[in-house]
């Protein structure tokens, strides 16, 4: 009940706040500068400057505050010892070259990179063009749309049901081991399967976000203008032509888009792997890893090194897609 | 022509069926879940969710009444009694561990001595010799048995009371609600000022925020928590509130500013024209026009900090009054990783919410998502 209190009064104070701000400082700005008078106009031209300011101002505080500085700080903190009091130049990067665990992560997330926006995009084209012109089509999309909503931590519980192993001869419980074994197979330990296992925590990312490529991919494929579609019927193109060689080519930028997206979900995929292996048996990855080394080992150097290593992963898509962005603007 | 015909109904054939399987595919795994959250846990370790349905498979043996409960009948001994619990029918049964399904439910097992063993398909046994019993112990009767389908509702009553997911529970709302609110009154004036006021640095502004959106989360971590420790806010609801909301505020200025470009110039023209504030136009025209982006960066941002594990392990720590849905069910996993029931339950529960909101407002999701993507990239 203490709680709920403390929750109630925050948001009212959070949104108080707010307002009181945003109102308060534009009616402080209209008396400073009274928008009437001789100097009216000199007034309204002044205030114009300063206003986009105080909209702007929380905003501004909270990006730099709670991303920029982070990043340079960061930065700062992996050219430092374990707690930050002495200088040590590339101390952190080059344990970082050497490190064996750093390199089964920078390989692993290199695979999920391969594997996960290729699968979630190829799955998610084929469940929007499939679903399209159904009349169940809007259900079907929801129920595949679904697992989106679902925690990674959940979908790790989920999964972990599926990989269940039980020894050969028992009953299996898990869904995998047992079509393994109506099939002939021997029950496997599939988290700890070397190979499989980092492959099989994927199929969980893969599950989450095709939902989210679906949805793009679906809005694009009802973009593409009719009439190159009957164009290309009327020449006699075959469905599987018709979608090959005129749908995807048509929507080949919303691809690239969502491709991007998963991208960077993927280069900070974290509970997944945190949750099912904790990077045990060959599965860790950058952010996991990254977690272990900060707040596990207590080294904020090297926590941060490998850090601002996912900070360069990600650098290409953020300058291609501000550049996307600005070339839209204009 | 004909042909034709017959080939395009044959594709919407395949093409219903691929949909089919591929939706099927999709919902299983929750399924399973939710199927596994209504199952006892005996049933969770002796059978896969899939086979509850049918009715699971048991066999065991139990063992017959002994010499003195034989009854005289007709001039021979008997004992008489049922080797089944509860709702169980029988498969098959057997006299020896070595061919414990050897007769079908209502044949007769000729013993030594002339004993004859009849056991019938509800369990009713019926064992008689021309000779008084003298066993002190019962012989054993194998049975295979199937217990019919059978759901529970036990698993979340005992969850919701004992293993602190109750609190869980609040604490996430705790963490979700303020998290969710401040952001997007922040976010809303930051977009109308990129979007409709004109000042230099508007341009850079926008690209900045733009870049901000994707810088990994775990650049933030440490510095923050400093950060943190150092202004005296330290690990509790007030930091977990800040950084969600400084985290989720590109995202919400990016969709809320892309929505507000597209509105119309005319309405907005004519209300300065006519002398209204910048606060007035924001408040009066800006802010109800805008309401489905602003419905749409609420859920993703009330779906994204309900299933956040990473920013609520540094931020709100882990003890039992501050451990929220997720890292709840992370510390099952670890510690009662064979208490598939609990388990089970839990996870459901913690994900029921996000679903309840997903299917009531994926009109807006779907919205939120194609404004923050196809339209900006």
């Amino acid at each position: 009940m203490e709680l709920f209190w403390l929750a109630t009064s925050t948001i009212f104070i959070g949104v108080f706040g707010c307002v009181a701000w945003f109102w308060g400082s534009n009616w402080v700005l209209d008396r400073i500068l009274p928008p009437r008078g001789p100097k009216s106009g000199d007034n309204i031209r002044r205030a114009n400057q300063i206003r986009p300011w105080l909209f702007l101002g929380p905003a501004i505080l909270f990006l730099s505050m709670y991303l920029v500085y982070p990043v340079i700080d960061s930065l700062w903190r992996s050219l430092h010892n374990a707690n930050g009091s002495r200088f040590v130049g590339t101390a952190n990067y080059q344990w970082l070259a050497g490190d064996a665990k750093f390199r089964e992560s920078m390989v692993n997330n290199m695979l999920w990179l391969l594997v996960v926006p290729a699968l979630a995009t190829v799955f998610g084209l084929l469940a929007a063009q499939l679903t399209d012109r159904l009349k169940w089509g809007s259900i079907g999309k929801s129920l595949i749309f679904m697992p989106m909503a679902i925690s990674f931590v959940g979908a790790g519980v989920i999964w972990r049901f599926i990989y269940e192993y039980r020894a050969a001869g028992e009953t299996q419980i898990g869904l995998l081991n047992y079509i393994v074994t109506q099939l002939g197979g021997q029950p496997q330990l599939w988290l700890t399967l070397p190979g499989w296992n980092s492959f099989l925590l994927m199929i969980v990312l893969v599950w989450i976000q095709t939902g989210f490529a679906m949805v793009i991919l679906s809005a694009a494929l009802r973009g593409i203008p009719e009439e190159t579609i009957e164009a290309a019927i009327l020449d006699g193109a075959s469905p599987l032509q018709v979608f090959f060689k005129i749908k995807v080519p048509q929507i080949m930028g919303t691809i690239a888009v969502v491709w991007t997206t998963i991208t960077i979900v993927v280069l900070k995929v974290f509970d997944i792997v945190f949750v099912m292996t904790n990077g045990q048996w060959g599965t860790q990855v950058l952010a996991n890893y990254m977690y272990d080394w900060s707040f596990r080992a207590n080294d904020t150097g090297r926590g941060s090194a490998i850090a601002i290593v996912l900070m360069i992963l990600v650098t290409p898509i953020m300058i291609w897609n501000i550049y996307n962005a600005r070339k839209e603007v204009r | 022509m004909e042909g034709m015909a017959g080939q395009k109904s044959s594709l919407a054939w395949a093409v219903n069926i691929a949909a089919f399987l591929l939706v099927v595919l999709w919902t299983i795994p929750t399924l399973g879940l939710f199927v596994s959250s209504f199952r006892d846990r005996d049933q969770i370790t002796a059978s896969g969710w899939w086979q509850s349905f049918t009715g699971s498979e048991q066999t065991g043996f139990v063992r017959s009444g002994t010499a003195d409960d034989q009854v005289q009948q007709e001039g021979l001994y008997v004992i008489e009694g049922n080797a089944l619990e509860g709702s169980q029918t029988l498969r098959a049964w057997g006299i020896r561990a070595r061919e414990p399904a050897a007769f079908q439910p209502g044949e007769t097992a000729e013993m030594d001595g002339g004993i004859q063993l009849t056991v019938e398909e509800d369990g009713t046994y019926r064992m008689t010799s021309p000779t008084p019993f003298e066993m002190t112990r019962g012989e054993r009767i194998f049975t295979t048995t199937v217990s019919p389908p059978s759901f529970t509702t036990e698993n979340y009553n005992r969850v919701i009371g004992a293993t602190g997911l109750g609190r869980a529970f609040m604490n996430t709302f705790t963490v979700t609600i303020p998290a969710t609110v401040i952001p997007i009154l922040i976010a809303a004036f930051a977009a109308y000022a990129l979007a409709w006021m004109q000042f230099p640095g508007r341009a850079l502004l926008t690209a900045a925020v733009v870049g901000l959106l994707v810088v990994p989360l775990q650049v933030a971590l440490i510095p923050l928590l400093r950060l943190h420790n150092e202004l005296g806010i330290g690990k509790g609801y007030l930091g977990i509130w800040l950084a969600h909301t400084g985290f989720g505020l590109p995202l919400a200025v990016y969709l809320l500013r892309n929505y507000m470009v597209g509105l119309p110039r005319e309405i907005i023209e004519s209300a300065r024209v006519d002398g209204a504030t910048e606060f007035q136009i924001f408040r009066r025209i800006i802010l109800p026009l805008s309401f489905p982006a602003l419905a749409s960066f609420a859920i993703f941002q009330f779906l994204w900090v309900w299933n956040d594990l990473l920013v609520a392990t540094v931020f709100l720590g882990n003890t039992r009054e501050q451990l929220v849905m997720t890292g709840l069910l992370r510390e099952l996993m670890g510690s009662r990783g064979g208490e598939w029931e609990i388990l089970a339950t839990s996870a459901f529960i913690s994900i029921a919410v996000p679903l309840v909101v997903f299917f009531a407002m994926q009109k807006y999701l779907v919205r939120g998502l194609l404004a923050g993507s196809v339209k900006g990239g």
